[in-house]
């Protein structure tokens, strides 16, 4: 029971380690202060806000279903949009891949184009896309369609293009020995590789898309959202929670319908 | 020897034939009937050509005389982000533990999911909306709406590593006769620690992208600006905000990218 | 017939892989290929078909040189050089059927290949060959559910099914089981008879070299220093294959030169 003195205190990290920790902590909360401190909000506001928000909600309630019918047409449209626009983006992805994938581009200028178009289209937001389609083709479901396909190149042609970067290469050179052209190579030896990599890319970008439309006519690029932002303009909370229900199921089923096709094809 | 067989076919994904033939058709007949029906207007389309053409003819060259807008509105975005990260991760800790199916009691864990599935399912944009309707214009606003999007994303993949994680040690601490809290920190906390740094900091940069989107209805930040240059029909500008988006983008990506690695 | 003269290898400027090598290899020999590893018995077989580019030198079979040939003539030539590989290389999620008919590719049009619909004398020998080596039982299973000896198989039957005038094996048993791998070695030998065939086959296995084929030509750094009948190969002609470590061998080399 007498332990030594010096063995009756323990901790986890060494001096060093803790100072390191501390200062991490420390610049964290400083960081937070500032940012605190200095952004432009009216404090009043902040502390009416529980109250304002209870006030909105309690106009929400009960939803009102009177215009269903026209939510669920516009919600038909949100899916055509999202399904649509997943379609020719995936067509459009696969060269955009091919020609972004280190292995199979023809030459460094595709490469970097296919860079070009991958780091572009992935990195402005599907709403920044629709605003500037909405100002090409008018308010409208074509707009939607458009962007979601814009932002949806950019991430289906990046994934695919790291699976096809990481193939096993032995049966592309199978092949080419057997003097198989290019095309074929491709067909037989790298397609069947990417292929479940092409599904379930396809399937989770459907279901990402299926979000991105609901908002997209918020923009007046077609969908539910046009709808909503009628309903909010003109006060009728009611619809607005119908309108928010609705979407939330529809979510939500989406989500279950990309659930079995992965199983289902995977 | 020409006894062999001379014909084959590649098995079919689907093999009940009717099925597999009425699934191409209702496909088929899906997509030719909503392509047949979308309303494109062609008079409209080649006007709006024309109406693209000034728009980039209006956004080139990008104009930065405006700099000090920009960074201003660049500055508060990522106070925002900044914000939003800390009360969306520090929210996502509690709702979490409650949509973990192994610590909490069903009807807690019904009630975390559910928080979990509606933060997950509105877009960041109607959620803005919304806040901005409730507590007005401004990076408030814009700070709950990001930091609902964080519990979606952050609870949601906490709650995931907390299912999996070793029970043996919850056990071990209980048999020890520790109490709730302390079996929390000692058996729980160190298994799942890493990865919400690791999450967090994910957040941190998904959060920047998504308060220049948020901000194009009113939620504050380089969205607004965005959004006002834009509704002024001052390209140029608007093309030098998203610039400055995208590079941003990039770089936050690629900061987080390495400390995720290095925390890996 | 194939002639191999005066074949130099070197990998990016650096020391040269194969050196000044001649070979001669006709009818419907088996010819095994032995040395320790980094010997260049792998660089010899792909400069075959140039899946590596020979430095200088030529490579004729039945009259073509390979070596001279421009992109679109080496695919024809390469379709008359079939090649078996180590790890198999099948496509894995495709049906043994399409990765035996994959052998056809420079042979069939980009739409069959496409749509897979294949000749029908390419199916005809395609379930015949797969009879032959016992696999036409799986022409409808997917490659990666077959065992390693059935995938080389099949990977044997790809390469016959270009019709080649020569037959290449890079270690084509080193990746299965000694009971395996002998049947596959049994097999390389008399497929070699009945086609009337001249096949290659690089091989770690001295005992199944010795055991199946009717020559053995023994390399060491780039050189063929032993090329006889399977009994000429007594222990002191192994010791010169096998024995010695690189270094001292180069320093002997730069002595003599």
């Amino acid at each position: 029971m007498n332990s030594p003195a010096t063995l009756d205190q323990w901790s986890r990290f060494t001096p060093k380690q803790r100072l390191k920790r501390y200062g991490v902590l420390l610049a964290t909360l400083l960081v937070v202060a500032w940012a605190l401190q200095s952004i432009n909000v009216i404090w009043e506001w902040v502390w009416d806000s529980p109250a304002q928000m209870a006030d909105l909600f309690g106009r929400m309630v009960p939803p009102d279903p009177q215009n269903l019918p026209s939510i669920m047409q516009a919600m038909w449209e949100t899916v055509n949009i999202a399904t649509i626009a997943t379609l020719f983006a995936v067509i459009i992805s696969l060269p955009v891949a091919y020609i972004a994938a280190r292995n199979t581009t023809p030459n460094v200028v595709t490469l970097w184009i296919g860079r070009f178009i991958l780091v572009s289209s992935r990195s402005v937001n599907t709403i920044i896309w629709a605003l500037l389609f909405v100002a090409i083709f008018g308010p409208g479901i074509i707009a939607g369609i458009v962007a979601i396909m814009f932002r949806s190149i950019g991430f289906m042609g990046k994934l695919l293009g790291e699976a096809i970067e990481e193939i096993d290469t032995r049966p592309v050179e199978a092949l080419q020995a057997s003097g198989a052209s290019r095309f074929k190579v491709v067909l037989y030896a790298i397609v069947p590789q990417v292929m479940p990599t092409f599904f379930a890319v396809s399937i989770l970008r459907w279901d990402i898309n299926l979000r991105e439309s609901t908002v997209l006519g918020l923009v007046g690029a077609g969908g539910i959202g046009i709808i909503l932002q009628g309903a909010i303009d003109t006060f009728n909370w009611p619809e607005v929670s119908m309108i928010l229900l609705a979407i939330l199921a529809f979510v939500i089923l989406g989500e279950v319908v990309s659930m079995y096709l992965r199983k289902r094809i995977l | 020897m020409s006894d062999f067989p001379d014909t084959w076919r590649k098995p079919p994904f689907i093999r009940n034939t009717p099925l597999r033939r009425g699934l191409w058709i209702a496909i088929l007949a899906y997509v030719v009937f909503t392509m047949a029906t979308l309303p494109i207007d062609w008079d409209r389309v080649s006007a709006g050509m024309g109406r693209a053409a000034r728009i980039f003819s209006g956004a080139f060259p990008p104009s930065f005389a405006r700099a000090d807008l920009l960074i201003d509105g660049f500055m508060e975005s990522l106070k925002i982000a900044l914000l939003a990260t800390v009360a969306g991760v520090a929210l996502s800790i509690p709702i979490a533990f409650c949509a973990a199916r192994n610590i909490a009691p069903l009807p807690v864990y019904y009630l975390g999911r559910a928080t979990i599935i509606i933060a997950r399912s509105f877009h960041p944009v109607i959620v803005a909306i919304i806040f901005v309707k409730a507590v007005g214009f401004g990076p408030f606003a814009g700070v709950l709406t990001l930091t609902v999007y964080s519990i979606g994303f952050v609870a949601k993949l906490l709650a995931e590593r907390i299912e999996e994680i070793d029970f043996g040690q919850v056990e071990a601490m209980r048999a020890a006769g520790a109490p709730f809290f302390s079996t929390l920190i000692y058996a729980i906390a160190p298994q799942i620690l890493a990865r919400q740094v690791g999450l967090s900091i994910y957040q941190l940069d998904s959060n920047l992208r998504a308060s220049a989107v948020v901000g194009l209805v009113g939620a504050g930040g380089i969205g607004a600006t965005l959004a006002n240059a834009f509704g002024r029909y001052d390209y140029d500008f608007a093309l030098a905000i998203t610039m400055v988006i995208v590079g941003v983008i990039l770089v936050s990506e690629a900061i987080s990218g390495v400390i995720r690695e290095k925390l890996a | 017939m194939l002639k191999i003269e005066k074949l130099v290898k070197r990998y990016n400027g650096g020391d040269p892989v194969l050196k000044d090598l001649d070979l001669e290899v006709g009818g419907q020999e088996v010819v095994s290929i032995i040395g320790s590893s980094g010997a260049g018995k792998s660089t010899l077989l792909r400069c075959i078909n140039r899946l590596v580019e020979p430095t200088s030198g030529t490579i004729t079979l039945n009259g073509t040189d390979l070596t001279k040939l421009k992109k679109s003539e080496l695919r024809l030539a390469r379709r008359r050089i079939g090649m078996v590989f180590q790890s198999f290389n099948l496509v894995d999620r495709l049906t043994v059927m399409e990765n035996v008919q994959s052998g056809r590719l420079g042979y069939i049009s980009t739409w069959a290949a496409l749509t897979r619909r294949y000749p029908k004398s390419d199916i005809r020998r395609a379930y015949e060959l797969m009879e032959r080596v016992g696999i036409a039982h799986y022409a409808n299973k997917r490659a990666d559910e077959l065992s390693g000896g059935e995938r080389q198989r099949v990977g044997v039957v790809r390469a016959l099914m270009q019709q080649p005038e020569i037959l290449l094996a890079d270690e084509p048993t080193a990746s299965l089981d000694p009971k395996t791998s002998e049947q596959i070695m049994a097999l390389l030998r008399d497929l070699a008879n009945e086609l009337e065939l001249p096949v290659i086959i690089n091989i770690h296995n001295v005992t199944e070299a010795k055991q199946y084929t009717d020559r053995i030509v023994g390399m060491r750094y780039g050189r063929i220093i032993f090329d006889d009948v399977p009994d000429a190969l007594d222990a002191a002609a192994m010791d010169d294959i096998y024995a010695g470590v690189p270094a001292e061998d180069r320093a002997a080399q730069g002595a003599a030169a």
